[in-house]
């Protein structure tokens, strides 16, 4: 925080009530101030005006009110929103929630400084996203490619590896040869984890492409607010204004939103759904809406937010609202996990909207999305066989829904599993993929092109399973 | 005053405080000032003679806003764009009436933010305080006259025309509040939209004219919606249509694909004029809709779609309470085509979040919430939302529609919710999305059991008078096989398909061809996206003929199991494989698959 603090200092504290505190006296200071808390004890503390009238600003203070009183505090406002210094000497650095440093460097400097909320990117100015962003894991490049200017989140449940692989993700993404950069926001996660993850990224933190921002689960709740904020601000600059393609890994959103509620509830906000505030999707949209390309901008902003859904249900308002915002979503599984299958990500419930547009002939390879589009249309029909399998048992199923329940185990097993720190080229997964749907008969393969057949199929290739074609397979949608 | 002033800069870096802010009061003494600031809701002090939605100019960045209530000199203002650094003692400026923008040539093709300023003008990031125009102020467009002086002018009457783009003719409409005896034409010619063509009791008239942006233009008298509007979709226009002046509302949870199927509404219908508003979506999407829709010919003109379409963008991340004004500023664009003799379709995505905007504003104002924390006046707002629509003779004595498509998107999939329940209420056609059909990656995923349409009987009516006699029929049939099927279903799954009659397993097949030859429809096949009426109605009777052919051979004593094993597939693949108005296509493959079912007996 380098925004220059004004002289003045207002010393009246009107009333402290969960993380806020009324100040009193003030003139002159606006909403969405930053302002500076000195203590009696000389300790400094960061706040955010969320409310001025006549002479009163309600302050949040990110570090908590605990153990401020009425006496002996000293507020001064900085005159403007919070700005952080911009540019590439946040690369190679770990800091905490507030962009401070954390790893015994120097203070980030810069000559120019951002407002950590942004300012919306111009509709018409936008860029659909194109083009890959490669992440070497088979699950998400093969099936739910991610795309140069997309947003998508990982959604999972406590207890899976979703930290794991998001920081294999961090470490293993690419653009093609293309000046890359990876921003690395923890919100709210155990010291753990956060280790864990720092091992992880240990790496790609080498060849200084990395900023990490650490915001743990111990630290003040209401800081984490702005916590993502600040990283989105220093990928904005890394990407267009110093061209490059940024992926910014957001782990945990959920914690982001439980800390606006406590604000929320703090001020006496009407709740909506479960207690959270009514602009929930508005603050998760100004979040997640920072990704994207800029048209005459060579680089871009890619998300991929992690959030774990609070017991398992996709339905919770953060996932749902989230599931709005972005453009498409990964879903892990405690099936898979349990069968110890890494990542266990369900092929079926997850999605990336954006696939066609970076993936496919001209971007990936040629036979990219067909392929993909057939791996879906069997793990669909295979999903099928198997709830037809546990009604009527496994020996009322034919021969072609039993092998469409192998199909699946071989998917598991060859295309989805793999190591954490196995960084598949996109070659690889691409041929794993042509290797399990040759398990089926080459008539059976409905959604693949002749050519692309031709080119890949490694079955038999016989005429097993024709007289039927699509409508043998039992197509029926269960309801 | 208003925003279509000249463009200003905007504040750029913002962040330092002039001298004079904090100081304040130097501007205008006397003037409003702010006395509270809560995000989007502003209350200024000293309003003098202030009404109800004036607009007001806040702060040194002049930030716009709408005076949403009064009390003595106080007000309470809404403010469309972010207020950052706004404190009190700023001062403000009252504006002489409502918010408005100039109507006018070049709607057509541009890209508008909620208060119609021309996006595509503005810098690459939206700035507080930033003006531009509705209109090109440069653009000179080929005037033709169509009245002459001393001809008598009443509101509504057409002055001229000019070509608006490839595929539209604006007319240059007397404004709702002229009339009189015309004193003054211009001559045929090149005019910008600040130039007088004409004169009226003494009052210039212009191609453009300014009109308030909430307030709904007077049409003429409302005539009966009896026509369609064909979507070139099948499982809206065979089982749900929806006519032309009517309204439709799309729920969807998400992933249930809505936007996709907005897009292709948006691409493939044959309304004149098509107002996608955006409102608080993703940016992306918009990104990508504009690229496809100006890269795209519409069939029926052999232009771009983008001379068709009037795009208004309030993405989710742009200013919360903009959102509230680009659902009614829509409307006001779709009635001003309407008012020329179009049919105009205006689709909002979201409706939802507009609903939303109205929530955060009666909570930061602290109005007493009525359900889900949304104030009492959701309902009436959605209602006088969808009232907009409907099928006109138009002033000049044309005819005219505004068709309205809103999207609803509800928390958790619950289709009890407030915004939904709802717009259930107020409009004639509900496309229900089921998540599960999408999951099995049947799109578009529209449920055939939670879907409905009041318009059915005057499509069937208008479809007989176009000779289809037999439309409503297969209707009928289409949407009792499906749930047939769907009864059948539930019970195979209990005792397996082996055990049923065979007149059921029939009904089984019959469904899956229902489903896969005439519902799913691929948003991304050249030949599928749209389809033409005559294609639907091919395809619709193959399935059934087929399904009428199959139980006369069960009838007499051919097994179901021989039927089920025959080779159909063909039938799931003719629509991708004839082209979108190809009926005779469809009709061979329905006569080759017949001729291989009645091989059988």
């Amino acid at each position: 925080m380098s925004a220059p603090i004004a002289p003045i200092e207002y010393t009246r504290v009107r009333e402290i009530r969960g993380p806020l505190l009324v100040v009193a006296d003030v003139e002159g200071v606006g909403w969405d101030e930053v302002g500076e808390i000195r203590l009696g004890s000389g300790e400094v503390r960061h706040g955010v005006v969320i409310e001025v009238e006549r002479d009163l600003a309600v302050v949040e203070v990110l570090e908590g009110t605990g153990g401020i009183g009425a006496a002996g505090v000293r507020v001064a406002f900085s005159g403007s929103p919070m700005r952080i210094p911009v540019g590439e000497g946040w690369l190679g650095r770990i800091c905490n929630g507030r962009g401070e440093p954390l790893d015994g460097g120097p203070p980030i400097l810069s000559e120019r400084t951002q407002a950590i909320a942004g300012e919306p990117i111009n509709p018409a100015s936008r860029a659909a996203p194109s083009e890959a962003v490669l992440t070497g894991v088979s699950a998400i490049d093969g099936l739910a490619t991610l795309v140069r200017g997309q947003k998508l989140p990982i959604f999972s449940v406590g207890g899976l590896p979703h930290l794991d692989l998001a920081a294999q993700i961090a470490a293993q993404a690419r653009a093609a040869e293309e000046p890359f950069a990876v921003v690395f926001a923890a919100i709210g996660i155990t010291h753990a984890d956060a280790a864990e993850v720092g091992a992880a990224l240990a790496a790609r933190g080498a060849t200084g492409d990395l900023v990490v921002l650490l915001n743990t689960a111990d630290d003040p709740l209401v800081e984490r607010i702005v916590t993502p904020q600040i990283a989105l601000t220093i990928a904005e600059d890394l990407a267009f204004e110093c061209e490059r393609h940024v992926l910014v890994v957001m782990a945990d959103l959920t914690s982001w939103c439980e800390a606006l509620r406590e604000v929320a509830a703090g001020r006496g906000e009407i709740p909506s759904r479960r207690g959270y505030p009514g602009h929930l999707y508005s603050d998760l949209a100004s979040l997640l809406e920072r990704a994207g390309r800029i048209k005459g901008r060579p680089g871009s902003i890619t998300q991929v937010p992690v959030l774990t859904m609070p017991a398992g249900d996709i339905n919770h308002p953060v996932p749902d609202t989230v599931g709005y915002i972005t453009e498409g979503q990964l879903v892990l599984s405690p099936e898979l996990h349990a069968a110890g299958i890494y990542p266990p990500l369900d092929a079926l419930g997850s999605l990336s909207r954006l696939m066609r547009l970076g993936a496919g002939p001209g971007r990936t390879r040629e036979d990219h999305l067909e392929l993909a589009a057939q791996i879906y249309a069997l793990a669909a029909e295979a999903r099928r066989a198997s709830e037809l399998a546990e009604v009527l048992g496994e020996d009322a199923l034919s021969s072609s829904e039993r092998t469409r329940l192998e199909f699946a185990a071989a998917m598991n097993a060859e295309l989805l599993a793999q190591g954490r720190d196995e960084d598949r080229t996109l070659e690889e997964t691409l041929e794993r993929g042509w290797r399990i749907v040759s398990r089926l008969p080459r008539a059976e393969l409905t959604m693949l092109s002749t050519a692309a057949l031709d080119a890949h199929y490694a079955g038999v290739g016989g005429e097993r399973g024709r007289g039927g074609g699509a409508m043998t397979v039992r197509t029926g949608v269960e309801r | 005053m208003g925003v279509t002033g000249a463009t200003r800069d905007g504040a750029g870096a913002g962040g330092e405080r002039s001298a004079d802010t904090v100081a304040g009061m130097t501007v205008e003494p006397g003037g409003p000032t702010v006395v509270r600031v809560s995000g989007p809701v502003i209350e200024l002090d000293g309003m003098g003679d202030a009404h109800i939605l004036d607009l007001v100019e806040v702060g040194h960045e002049h930030l716009i806003g709408e005076v949403i209530s009064l009390r003595g000199e106080r007000a309470v203002v809404q403010a469309h764009e972010y207020t950052g650094g706004l404190a009190p003692g700023a001062p403000a400026w009252l504006g002489s009436g409502p918010l408005t923008a100039e109507l006018g040539p070049g709607l057509i093709g541009g890209v508008f933010d909620g208060m119609l300023r021309r996006l595509s003008v503005m810098g690459e990031r939206l700035v507080p305080g930033a003006r531009a125009p509705t209109l090109d102020p440069e653009r000179r467009w080929r005037f033709t006259p169509r009245v002459s002086p001393g001809d008598h002018v009443s509101a509504g009457a057409v002055l001229g025309t000019v070509p608006e783009s490839e595929a539209i003719e604006a007319r240059i409409l007397a404004p709702p509040d002229v009339a009189g005896k015309l004193e003054w034409v211009a001559a045929a010619g090149d005019y910008t939209t600040a130039e007088p063509v004409a004169r009226v009791g003494g009052r210039e008239l212009r191609l453009a004219h300014p009109w308030p942006l909430r307030a709904p233009r007077p049409g003429g008298m409302r005539i009966g919606a009896s026509l369609p509007l064909s979507t070139g979709q099948r499982a809206l226009d065979l089982l749900f249509p929806v006519a032309r002046g009517s309204t439709a509302a799309v729920p969807g949870g998400f992933g249930t694909g809505k936007t996709v199927l907005l897009q292709q509404i948006a691409k493939w219908c044959d309304a004149d004029v098509i107002v996608y508003v955006s409102c608080g979506e993703r940016g992306n999407e918009l990104a990508d809709l504009l690229e496809e829709i100006s890269a795209l010919q519409d069939p029926r003109t052999g232009r771009s779609l983008l001379d068709r379409t009037v795009m208004i963008a309030n993405t989710s991340n742009m200013p919360l309470m903009a959102r509230e004004l680009s659902v009614y500023a829509g409307a006001t664009v779709a009635e001003l085509y309407r008012d020329m003799g179009y049919d105009a379709l205006v689709i909002a995505d979201s409706t939802s979040r507009w609903a939303e905007a109205l929530r955060e504003l009666a909570s930061r104002t602290g109005e007493l919430p009525a359900e889900e924390g949304f104030p009492a006046s959701l309902a009436p707002a959605l209602a006088s939302f969808y009232e907009r629509s409907g099928r006109v003779q138009t002033l000049a004595g044309g005819v005219g529609s505004v068709t309205i498509l809103g999207a609803v998107s509800p928390p958790g999939g619950d289709m009890a919710e407030p915004v939904t329940a709802h717009t259930g209420r107020f409009v004639r056609t509900m496309w229900s999305l089921d998540r599960d059909l999408a999951y099995a990656r049947h799109y578009p995923a529209v449920s055939w059991t939670a879907s409905s349409s009041r318009d059915v009987a005057p499509v069937a009516q208008w479809h007989s008078e176009q000779g289809d006699a037999e439309w409503a029929k297969r209707r009928g049939r289409a949407v009792a096989l499906l749930a047939d099927a769907d009864r059948v279903q539930a019970v195979a799954e209990l005792v397996g398909v082996a055990s049923l009659p065979d007149p059921e397993r029939i009904v089984l097949l019959t469904g899956r061809l229902l489903r896969e030859a005439v519902l799913q429809q691929s948003a991304l096949s050249e030949n599928d996206a749209r389809c033409g009426p005559g294609k639907q109605a091919a395809l619709l009777a193959m399935v059934l003929d087929l399904h009428d052919r199959a139980l006369e051979l069960v009838g007499r004593g051919v097994p179901a199991a021989r039927i089920e094993e025959l080779d159909l597939s063909d039938a799931a693949r003719a629509r991708e494989r004839v082209g979108p108005d190809d009926a005779a296509g469809v009709e061979a493959i329905a006569d080759e698959l017949l001729a291989r079912l009645g091989a059988l007996g």
